[in-house]
């Protein structure tokens, strides 16, 4: 049925840290293998390796550079997945009940035996986050790891979607949003967590937490500083013997 | 956006079908018999017709009918009822004209009224989208109903009422362009609500792929923006400057045909730009989004 649920048990859902994200793209390999693997029908690419290869994937990184009036440009990464929205707009336009949003964990899930494949639920999403797949002609979105975070299967660890469990830096979180002593809301008000697109009337459940500014958290400048002004021994000769050479 | 060919075709030819018959339920022309009978073929070619195209870009035509199912939500639903009920009443209606000689009042009204409500459904699929700010707008409706009355009004052959009809048609659509331009920066979406990023000028540095992909061939289509303005100067004079013309004329068959002929053509150059020119915010992410800015803002 695709009326959302007027409210829902949890809210699962990521934090993705700006700041931290160096942007490896080991989250969209992660993505890409798991959801090609577990997905029912895959998650394809067509042409994969001919001239004009286009594919199916359901996190992308992008790359933006911030240029100050003054100082250094600073490059921030910006992984982008599905956001599962408490208003999802692809959810309402579904003609099919194909798309829907799950009242017990807010998840936003394809079912996709009945999905038509008319891609409206792509043109409803402001953020880009479903895309068709290329082979199988039904629309692909993340499931937030569904068939993981629930498997007793896994070891607890591995519990959570691919994309946070590979993630090398730790710049993904997963938890729950309704529970405000959870980490994910807890980080959320430490470092002001923001919606995408608030405008849009969305209401998305992940949040981004900001980069830094630069200067602010140096953790590597005092490392950086000379160590000795007046050196002895050695080093102490070399540096006067250069400085005689003018 | 994409301006996949099926979907032009079928907003194009089915809301002129729908049009037509909107005219013929309110017994605009009166004909009976054989009349009616070709006037209400013509209509079920091109409203049926457009149906037909519309399941063209279907990934899974053969579930279509589980479209049926979210009218609660959903405007594609919606249309897909409207126009099954309208084809369905009219059939019956038409029926009547043709075979008995009998017009029966009370289809004739729900059949006009069912054939508007599934034009406004088409509209409401693309006014719906906030995430198409220039669809996103109550002119989209009544745009739609525009093109399918004055297109029913020439194809009917309601000589006088079609030359008002389809002169108001382009003053609404010069205006809806005008307004549309600047609807995406009305709509409050840039790349700064987009990243959420701040504290200088952003750019787009690298995208996420090399290559092309669904988002970026569905939804930030930039090609056809180059000759707009030639392009709706044209469909202003297709779908209603040169139909007029003829009009007013000494009426002929082939004059009535070649300003039905010009009005199709232009109604079509229109739908591709209706498509063409509507920006997806998704676009943001990429930088390339022209309605609102170029690909860089400053962010304070």
């Amino acid at each position: 049925m695709t009326s959302l649920p007027s409210h829902t048990d949890r809210k699962l859902g990521l934090v993705i840290d700006l700041d931290t994200c160096v942007g490896c793209h080991a989250c969209v390999v992660a993505c890409k293998g798991w959801n090609d693997a577990s997905q029912p029908s895959g998650l394809t690419d067509a042409n994969p390796y001919g001239a004009d290869p286009t594919g199916a994937f359901l996190n992308r990184v992008h790359s933006y550079e911030i240029q100050p009036d003054q100082g250094a440009a600073q490059l921030v990464h910006f992984p982008k997945s599905c956001l599962h929205c408490d208003d999802a707009p692809c959810v309402t336009v579904c003609p099919t009940g194909a798309s829907y949003k799950r009242q017990e964990d807010g998840i936003v899930l394809v079912n996709e035996s009945d999905c038509i494949g008319c891609g409206l639920c792509a043109w409803a999403c402001p953020y880009g986050a479903r895309e068709m797949d290329p082979t199988e002609q039904v629309m692909k979105k993340c499931t937030l790891c569904v068939d993981r975070i629930y498997n007793e299967e896994l070891p607890e660890d591995d519990r959570v979607p691919a994309c946070v469990r590979t993630c090398p830096t730790g710049a993904r979180h997963f938890g729950d949003f309704s529970d405000p002593g959870s980490a994910v809301s807890q980080l959320v008000a430490e470092r002001g967590g923001l919606e995408l697109m608030p405008e849009q009337g969305t209401k998305p459940v992940n949040r981004y937490l900001p980069p830094r500014p630069k200067g602010e958290i140096d953790v590597l400048a005092p490392l950086l500083e000379p160590v000795a002004d007046d050196p002895k021994g050695l080093l102490g000769w070399l540096d006067r013997t250069l400085e005689r050479l003018g | 956006m994409h301006p996949a060919r099926s979907i032009i075709l079928f907003t194009t030819l089915s809301g002129l079908g729908f049009g037509l018959l909107t005219f013929l339920g309110l017994g605009y022309p009166d004909v009976k018999g054989m009349t009616a009978f070709v006037f209400f073929a013509i209509a079920y070619m091109l409203a049926a017709g457009g149906l037909a195209a519309s399941a063209f870009h279907l990934g899974h035509p053969e579930r279509a009918l589980k479209a049926f199912s979210q009218w609660r939500t959903s405007w594609l639903s919606r249309e897909a009822w409207t126009s099954v009920a309208t084809l369905v009443v009219m059939a019956v209606y038409g029926a009547g004209l043709v075979f008995l000689d009998t017009r029966v009042a009370a289809l004739s009204i729900v059949g006009a009224l069912l054939c508007l409500a599934t034009v406004v459904s088409t509209s409401m699929i693309y006014a719906s989208l906030g995430s198409v700010p220039r669809w996103n707008d109550r002119t989209t409706p009544i745009l739609f109903l525009a093109y399918a009355i004055a297109g029913g009004a020439l194809l009917s052959g309601e000589v006088t009422m079609a030359i008002f009809l389809l002169l108001a048609l382009a003053a609404l659509q010069a205006w809806v362009w005008r307004d549309g331009d600047a609807r995406f920066a009305r709509s409050g979406t840039t790349m700064a609500t987009a990243t959420g990023l701040t504290g200088g000028t952003v750019r787009s540095f690298e995208p996420p792929h090399t290559g092309k992909n669904y988002l970026l061939t569905e939804m930030v289509y930039v090609v056809g923006r180059k000759h707009a303005r030639k392009l709706r100067a044209i469909a202003l004079v297709l779908v209603s400057f040169l139909p007029v013309i003829l009009l007013l004329l000494p009426f002929s068959h082939v004059f009535a045909t070649l300003a039905v002929l010009s009005h199709i053509a232009g109604a079509l150059v229109a739908r591709w730009l209706f498509f063409a020119e509507a920006e997806h915010v998704v676009g943001l992410y990429y930088g390339k989004r022209h309605g609102s800015s170029t690909s860089t803002q400053t962010i304070r």
